[in-house]
């Protein structure tokens, strides 16, 4: 499981995440909530280790183990994964070789993954050169498929996505996270037992909560300037967001300090 | 042949005549003859580490998956054969005492008082090869052509001419190498291209070469109407002194040129290196893309587009990263002559972004081989109109140094 004790984070010397605790059991999704500029990529990019995001207090525990000082590839080998919004463009290297890349020596079959994001057509292109919004997506997806991490954190995984590869998109990170109407499972099992046997975790970011429609997320939270709110269902979330927008929430942040 | 005459007063006339680019190499201090206890008969008689180099240069002395060999240890050739028909490899000596031809070419588009070197070439030649594609062949194979240095302190002077006939296909690989029992010596390789109307060419050049070579290649093309030269040029390997700035003319409507470098500079190297284009027929196209890395060496590039008459395009791009220490300089330039010219440059030093690194390191890579991982993409350029063996050959050479790089 991935556990978070008080965490307290400064980009560039400014505190932006302060007194986080977030608990994610094997098999949940969480999905995060919050306004532009609250600290949601700041959270998953210190979940992954980038050292720029600077933590001054609190720990990160992962599979029992303190990752807090660990590198990003430490991190990402004990089974953390990383699907971005805006990842970086690298010149010569083709979505085939990062394919490889992100499967570590493991064996997996390039077309056949590009072809359930229907990607197929940029396996030859250099990785993230030209890309659109929703091609970035699959290919992150697709990259996550070749990694197969056991904690998946998602940046607004539907941002920038046509309404024709929304629910490509919605579906796949259903299949990642092992919430896809039990596809391919074994049927003599129960949807109980399928559900017990889920052991992949999920952090979702999202503006909208389109994503809610495909993942089925356990638990919801609202990040605002830097702070959580309490656990709870994530459409009741939605709901208080579309209704009464953030400000019901930072009364919830308040109370629950 | 009173023009053979005059090429040799213009030639000693230009003896001491310092080239405009790169430090001054003292021709004086090497030997004009080849150790003669080292005479090989044919290739099977390299050693295996003088194997190591050989293939590393790009050239298969089994000659598997080439329609031709030309082979010159020191000053002379060792193999000379070709496969196909429509193609002829012939060493540039003989041609020169057998056919009228090809005095219609020699020193028809280098001159031969431009410098030292190429007044050095003329004065004492040692040998060089003519690869010439008949009206109509095409190479199915590239032909491999080596230049392979086996003396201690040899000055190797050479002069090939390659010509692609009207309609033809040419694709020539050319592996200039040292024994890795040589330490120093001096190259100097005259290279002159004719491409002709609806001709293609495809020059693929891997400089493997010792620490102490001074190397002075020039190198110029004529390209006629629909005619395609494509340039490549690899040097991952240090050597002591590299200057060239290989020259194309686009005369032919709708003449093309590509001109793609790649180059490490490692410590105690020094490159000068770039691509010059005269566009001077409209429609013609021109791109010449430099990626160096310096990891300690220190690299010039440059670059020169000329634009003479209207409706061309061309692109110049000089990209450069420092890995560990040394020095890149890019000089791109641009001339347009006329209205109507539509030119431009890209040109970038610098270092490895760190956000590329921790994105590939967030996929499991270490930091070494995130890195080592954008080194190769950065120098792999896309190369289209290479045949596949030779778009393996440039991989292989990357790969080689991959290590050697880091």
């Amino acid at each position: 499981m991935l556990h978070i004790e008080d965490l307290k984070v400064e980009l560039g010397g400014k505190v932006i995440l302060e007194h986080i605790d977030l608990d994610i059991h094997p098999g949940e999704t969480h999905v995060l909530f919050g306004p532009n500029g609250s600290g949601k990529t700041s959270l998953l990019m210190t979940i992954m280790g980038y050292p720029q995001y600077e933590v001054k207090w609190g720990k990160i525990y992962f599979k029992g183990i303190d990752i807090t000082q660990l590198p990003v590839n430490e991190r990402a080998n004990l089974g953390i994964g990383m699907s971005y919004q805006r990842p970086p463009t690298i010149h010569g290297l083709k979505t085939r070789q990062m394919v490889m890349l992100c499967a570590r020596g493991r064996s997996v079959d390039p077309e056949k993954l590009a072809g359930e994001v229907n990607f197929v057509d940029f396996l030859e292109r250099d990785i993230n050169v030209g890309f659109s919004g929703g091609e970035i997506k699959r290919s992150e997806l697709l990259q996550l498929m070749a990694q197969d991490p056991d904690l998946m954190l998602f940046d607004e995984p539907e941002s920038g996505v046509d309404l024709e590869n929304i629910s490509l998109v919605g579906k796949s990170i259903a299949q990642l996270l092992e919430r896809d109407g039990y596809r391919d499972r074994d049927p003599s099992k129960s949807r109980y037992e399928q559900k017990k046997a889920r052991t992949k975790m999920g952090l979702i970011i999202t503006h909208t909560g389109y994503i809610l429609d495909y993942v089925n997320a356990d638990k919801g939270q609202v990040l605002y300037q830097g702070r959580l709110s309490c656990v709870t269902n994530p459409r009741e979330i939605l709901d208080c967001i579309s209704k009464s927008g953030y400000e019901e929430c930072v009364r919830c942040i308040s109370c629950k300090i | 042949m009173h023009k053979l005459q005059d090429l040799k007063e213009r030639a000693k006339a230009a003896l001491s005549k310092f080239a405009p680019f790169g430090p001054d190499v003292d021709l004086e201090i090497f030997k004009k003859e080849a150790d003669e206890t080292k005479t090989y008969k044919d290739l099977d008689q390299f050693g295996e580490d003088e194997v190591k180099h050989i293939l590393m240069a790009g050239i298969d002395p089994s000659e598997q998956g080439r329609s031709g060999t030309y082979f010159q240890k020191d000053t002379g050739v060792i193999k000379c054969n070709v496969k196909q028909e429509g193609i002829e490899v012939i060493p540039i000596k003989e041609a020169l005492e057998k056919y009228d031809w090809i005095y219609d070419y020699y020193w028809k588009v280098v001159s031969v008082d431009a410098d030292k070197y190429t007044a050095a070439a003329e004065l004492e030649l040692q040998n060089g090869y003519v690869i010439r594609a008949l009206k109509g062949a095409k190479s199915i194979y590239p032909v491999q052509a080596c230049l392979y240095i086996g003396t201690d302190m040899l000055q190797q002077n050479v002069h090939n001419i390659i010509i692609a006939e009207e309609d033809s296909e040419l694709h020539i690989v050319t592996g200039c190498t040292t024994s890795p029992h040589v330490k120093r010596g001096a190259h100097i390789g005259i290279s002159e291209f004719f491409i002709k109307k609806n001709a293609k060419l495809s020059f693929t050049m891997i400089h493997n070469w010792a620490e102490e070579m001074y190397v002075r290649p020039r190198s110029a093309a004529i390209v006629e109407e629909n005619g395609l030269f494509l340039n490549n040029y690899i040097c991952m390997k240090p050597v002591k002194s590299l200057q060239m700035y290989p020259t194309v003319h686009l005369t032919g409507e709708g003449a093309v040129a590509r001109l793609y470098s790649i180059v490490v500079g490692s410590p105690g190297s020094e490159f000068d290196l770039g691509g010059r284009v005269y566009l001077k027929a409209p429609k013609s196209r021109a791109e010449v893309v430099a990626r160096t890395i310096s990891n300690g060496g220190n690299i010039i590039a440059r670059g020169h587009l000329i634009g003479a008459v209207p409706e061309i395009k061309a692109h110049l791009e000089c990209k450069g990263l420092i890995l560990k220490g040394g020095m890149i300089r890019a000089i791109p330039e641009l001339e347009g002559h006329v209205d109507g010219v539509e030119m431009s440059h890209e040109a970038a030093v610098g270092k490895i972004a760190q956000e590329e690194i921790l994105y590939l390191m967030s996929r499991g890579l270490s930091e070494d081989e995130a890195t080592s991982t954008i080194v190769r993409g950065f120098l792999s350029i896309d190369m289209p109109d290479l045949p596949p063996q030779l778009k393996a050959e440039v991989d292989k050479a990357i790969e080689a140094s991959d290590k050697d790089v880091m």
